[in-house]
């Protein structure tokens, strides 16, 4: 169990000389506690506390590096089971499979579509992360030759899936772009871990279930940690209660073998099904998923679902405060006021989409939070608002001089009028509202 | 080595809820659907059982509605009938057909609470699956509408909703007189959630007449938001809280078809791929997301979402030796 801060506070030296950087000990250790300090940072700390403390405050779940530069992937490092009791920090890496058996312009075409796989969704760049050569061939020199084919042109981390005569010939060439090899067996562990450490990259141990796993690695741990758990994923069902069960064991239990990053791979052999598999893998825990499913159409939802999972639920969701145009817009659009608050936010912009009338929505900077609740904290009252609307310079760009307020604050338009100099139309109060509010005032807009 | 794998005990569980009677039961279903009964977290049946897999409601309309063109072209030739549409449904595997009567909407058809009422039996004499019945949306149509469909249909065991908390009254004394399940929605928070099923059994409808719907955002939308309301809600329940301990419904149809992502063409946006897998997984893939927080029904719409729902549904259900 994570110690509480009274337990770590015990062990500081209690000189709240500040050198940690906090302004106490007590806080120091509130920090700690909550992961956000180390003990590294005090500098008094007896090697007794160190000693402890360190072991005790080790993370539950081991960090572990994929790749290089810009390709590099960090895995592991999670300590809760469910993103509401803080946040999940590393997001699942999505791998995808291309086979040996390619050659020359196949897989140059292979590279090119997996390379592709990079899209732009609400302001992010969203991408895989990493390209899974496999040695479906069998053959080791096949193998040697597509690795380095497809390192030499990929834009993302390697995985490495071979036995231990395939992986022998391929590491050494693209050990410098630190690869994540797969598999260390019960049959082939002491070669396939002694090649990773030689070559300083991460390893992936591959048992039979939670047991036989748990045992391998606790043999492998002993001479190497650079580690991820593969509990050879035999069925969806199985490889979900392994995944939880394990992170369950490292958290609460502090059960080391268990203590690292875990990879699922996809059974599904039809690509939607597979996207729709990857989903459960997603949620619970795996930080990487190796999968076949290669078109962007398939993985932009399986990416959304990442994304939302991974957002941290401690920091409201919010969209840029600016103006946002939607639709062809022209000066004779409605101009439509909301809050930030990404979900307000796009609850208002699907219904102006909806209402076929296109029109401008002005995001008031509310730190996020929604129309009743920045109401109430006086961040979306009339002097904001009029503000705002005055510095985005929105009303140069049209030619009317009427603006819409969500109708649950039509109490802020006396006052909001008398600030901006502007008309003040009452909308609805619901966003699901906006369509017949739009088709009632402005029919001549209709497209 | 034995691991000891780490079993939590938990005190509560969800309540079961059939919905649907047949002719023995007062009603005059082929079958009826019954969900919850969950000991444990989703599918970790190696704690808890799990006894009955999730369903899916496929969604119709009383009047032909303004769909996308990819939910178009499978329901064509049945938009305008909702006796056909259901029928259609049904051969497309839904366990249950979502009812919404949008033509009762003032501002649309305005359709008269007896006509409302003569559809629904309708569908019932149709398809012989359970059926869930909402209104248009417009609270007081609603509350005229609601009552004398339950009164119609009394014996058939409806789902009938929605029940807010400012709008609960009719629609729960509805159920309640006419036996019928009531569909508790709430706006993304687990204490007006709470708050609603509380009221509601203060009225007297007994707590496992209820099914919880805590809104459903959809993916990329703040589906998160829903995903870890329901999580705690299911902590909730299995710890024992008896007003959280309802089956959950998400209406992931509505808002997954509303994703700018799912229904953008592809010159607008050409990196994002064919517009039609990504909308038909858009919606897939909020069902799967929420059902690994714990939802027990899924309303959905295109039939290839549906299969692939269901199919995961099914390897999840396949409980493991492990």
């Amino acid at each position: 169990m994570a110690l509480t801060g009274l337990d770590i506070f015990k062990q500081l030296p209690k000189t709240n000389c500040k050198d940690c950087g906090s302004p106490t000990c007590l806080a120091f250790a509130m920090a700690m506690a909550n992961g956000k300090a180390s003990l590294d940072m005090c500098p008094h700390a007896t090697e007794a506390a160190k000693e402890t403390l360190g072991a005790a405050t080790a993370p539950p779940v081991r960090t572990v590096k994929v790749g290089v530069g810009e390709q590099e992937i960090v895995m592991g490092d999670e300590t809760v089971l469910f993103r509401h009791d803080k946040t999940f920090y590393h997001p699942t890496a999505l791998a995808i499979q291309i086979s040996d058996t390619l050659s020359g312009a196949e897989l140059d075409a292979k590279i090119a579509k997996v390379n592709a796989l990079v899209m732009d969704r609400v302001g992010q760049q969203i991408a895989i992360d990493m390209v899974a050569i496999t040695n479906c061939s069998g053959n080791a020199a096949t193998f040697k030759a597509a690795v380095e084919a497809v390192a030499a042109k990929a834009n993302f981390a390697l995985m490495l899936v071979a036995d231990a005569a395939g992986l022998e010939a391929a590491v050494p060439a693209v050990a410098a772009k630190k690869p994540l090899l797969h598999a260390a067996t019960a049959e082939n562990w002491e070669k396939v871990v002694e090649l990773a450490k030689a070559n300083n990259c991460p390893v992936v141990v591959k048992g039979n279930g939670l047991d036989d796993t748990a045992a391998l690695v606790e043999k492998v741990a002993a001479q190497y940690k650079e580690l991820v758990i593969d509990f050879g994923n035999q069925s969806q069902a199985k490889t979900l209660a392994e995944m939880v069960n394990a992170r369950r064991l490292a958290i609460k239990k502090k059960f080391r073998p268990f203590g690292y990053p875990m990879l699922a791979c996809t059974q599904a052999t039809c690509a939607r099904e597979e996207i729709v598999e990857a989903a459960t893998y997603v949620a619970k825990y795996a930080s990487i998923i190796c999968m076949k499913a290669d078109e962007q159409a398939l993985l932009l939802p399986l990416m959304a679902w990442r994304m939302n999972i991974y957002t941290d639920p401690q920091k409201p969701m919010a969209v840029d405060a600016k103006v946002y145009e939607i639709g062809d817009v022209t000066p004779d659009s409605p101009v439509y006021i909301c809050t930030n608050f990404a979900l307000t936010y796009f609850a208002v912009e699907g219904e102006v989409v909806g209402s076929k009338i296109p029109g401008y929505i002005v995001a008031v900077d509310t730190d996020g939070a929604s129309v009743l609740t920045a109401w109430a904290a006086g961040k979306f009252v009339a002097e904001p608002i009029a503000e705002f609307v005055e510095k985005m310079g929105i009303m140069s760009k049209v030619n009317h001089k009427s603006i819409v307020i969500p109708g649950y604050v039509a109490i802020i338009s006396g006052k909001l009028k008398e600030k901006s100099g502007l008309d003040v139309i009452v909308g609805p109060q619901e966003a699901a509202g906006i369509p017949a509010f739009a088709k009632a005032n402005y029919p001549h807009l209709m497209k | 080595m034995a691991t000891n794998m780490l079993k939590e005990k938990y005190i509560g569980k969800i309540n079961t809820v059939t919905i649907g009677a047949t002719k023995e039961q007062g009603g005059t279903r082929t079958s009826t659907v019954t969900v919850g009964g969950d000991a444990t977290m989703p599918f970790l049946q190696f704690e808890g059982d799990m006894p009955l897999k999730p369903v899916v409601a496929m969604e119709i309309q009383d009047v032909k509605p303004d769909w996308h063109p990819l939910l178009n072209e499978v329901f064509a030739d049945v938009m305008d009938c909702p006796v056909k549409w259901a029928q259609k449904c049904v051969e497309c595997g839904a366990d249950l057909i979502y009812l919404k009567l949008a033509g009762a909407d003032p501002d649309g058809a305005n359709k008269s609470p007896e006509d409302c009422a003569k559809i629904v039996k309708e569908v019932l004499a149709a398809v012989g699956v359970p059926l869930i019945v909402v209104g248009c949306g417009n609270d007081e149509k609603d509350n005229a509408v609601l009552p004398v469909v339950a009164e119609s249909a009394a014996g058939e065991n409806l789902l009938i909703g929605l029940a807010e908390q400012d709008n609960y009254k009719s629609v729960a004394a509805a159920a309640m007189v006419h036996k019928h399940k009531v569909l508790a929605q709430s706006p993304l928070d687990i204490n007006i959630c709470k708050q609603l099923n509380i009221l509601i059994t203060e009225l007297g409808l007994a707590a496992d007449n209820i099914i919880i719907d805590p809104s459903t955002a959809a993916l990329g939308y703040g589906i998160e938001y829903t995903y870890s309301i329901l999580e705690r809600g299911r902590l909730g329940a299995l710890g024992g809280d008896k007003m959280l301990s309802q089956p959950v419904i998400c209406q992931v149809g509505y808002e997954a078809w509303r994703a700018k992502e799912a229904v953008a063409a592809e010159a607008d946006f050409p990196n994002w791929g064919v517009q039609a897998d990504r909308a038909i997984l858009w919606e897939a893939m909020t069902a799967a997301g929420l059902l690994q927080g714990g939802a027990h029904i899924m309303v959905l719409r295109h039939p290839e979402a549906v299969r692939l729902f269901k199919k995961n549904a099914e390897a999840l259900m396949a409980a493991p030796e492990i």
